[in-house]
């Protein structure tokens, strides 16, 4: 039988932005989810340097925060994303994939508040990190 | 006595010199490219465009941009906007070496800090516009208000606001 971690896995793996930047969802469910991100040179923003873009990196903290936001109990529907800030802490290391881990740290009925990290192979010094406020959709 | 005034330059010289800078800021980063997003100048004023298309789609659903794809539109309509300001006095003045630029050669660009997205409506299936308005742009770090819009100019579905480190000049 699909548990819901299958549907939502399988949602979010059918997201064609998400695919496009060929994400991977790693771990998800309870308000958490962990999706990895390979190094791809069409992601690139600084040529020189072949730093992966900020924007690519949004569109990853943006993707793994909402499937934490899926994956909470408290959350039966769907998701959008409120606002989301970005915090650009160091350059990713080119060539090394990037893994963002989300968690929702207070849902309301109608609001989940979420926070990540974004780290490549050097976990103990994140490359970025967000917080975000998201939609809870389907309760009333 | 005042100096006599310099005689204005053909206006497709200054044309040329703009355009290529802005090409080589535009078409030298993979990313933007990626994205398929451009940029519309006139006079000074850019305003970014981002054509649609089912590769940035978040919700197939509905469906709608993706909030990362929205995310990187701002940013870097910001930071295009950021570094063609920084840029502008040496265009106008024509310091610049167009020939270097057009060759590759990337002028240094600012690097973000933080960025922060409201996303006001879903992005629909639509082409979409954005532009910058640089509110305080010191010698080292630079404030950017962004804002985006579809098919109205009054019904904004995103706006930002960014920190950015500026590059230092090589003297």
């Amino acid at each position: 039988m699909a548990t819901k971690t299958d549907i939502a896995r399988q949602f979010i793996e059918a997201i064609p932005h998400s695919k496009a930047l060929g994400m991977r969802l790693a771990e998800m469910g309870d308000g958490a989810a962990v999706i990895e991100m390979p190094y791809d040179e069409k992601l690139v923003g600084d040529p020189e340097t072949g730093v992966i873009h900020g924007g690519a990196v949004s569109a990853l903290m943006d993707t793994c925060c909402g499937a934490a936001v899926m994956s909470h109990p408290a959350n039966p529907g769907g998701t959008a994303t409120i606002d989301l800030r970005i915090d650009y802490m160091r350059a990713a290391t080119p060539g090394q994939s990037i893994t963002a881990t989300a968690t929702c740290y207070h849902v309301t009925r109608t609001v989940a508040f979420v926070r990540a990290t974004a780290t490549d192979d050097d976990t103990e010094n994140p490359v970025a990190a967000a917080t975000g406020a998201f939609t809870v959709e389907g309760t009333r | 006595m005042r100096a006599p005034r310099r005689k204005p330059e053909p206006v497709q010289v200054v044309k040329q010199r703009r355009d290529a800078t802005l090409r080589a800021l535009v078409e030298g980063v993979p990313y933007i490219q990626y994205l398929g997003m451009q940029f519309e100048r006139k006079g000074d004023e850019l305003t970014g465009v981002l054509p649609f298309d089912q590769k940035l789609i978040g919700n197939p659903m509905l469906p709608a941009i993706h909030g990362g794809v929205t995310a990187a539109f701002l940013e870097v309509t910001a930071i295009i906007t950021l570094s063609w300001t920084y840029l502008w006095e040496d265009v106008e003045s024509g310091a610049i070496d167009t020939a270097a630029l057009e060759a590759g050669g990337l002028p240094r660009l600012p690097k973000t800090i933080d960025i922060s997205t409201d996303y006001l409506r879903s992005g629909l299936p639509r082409d979409a516009y954005a532009r910058a308005r640089i509110n305080r742009s010191g010698r080292r770090y630079a404030s950017v208000h962004v804002e985006a819009w579809q098919d109205n100019r009054n019904r904004l579905f995103a706006q930002a606001t960014g920190h950015f480190l500026m590059p230092q000049r090589r003297d």
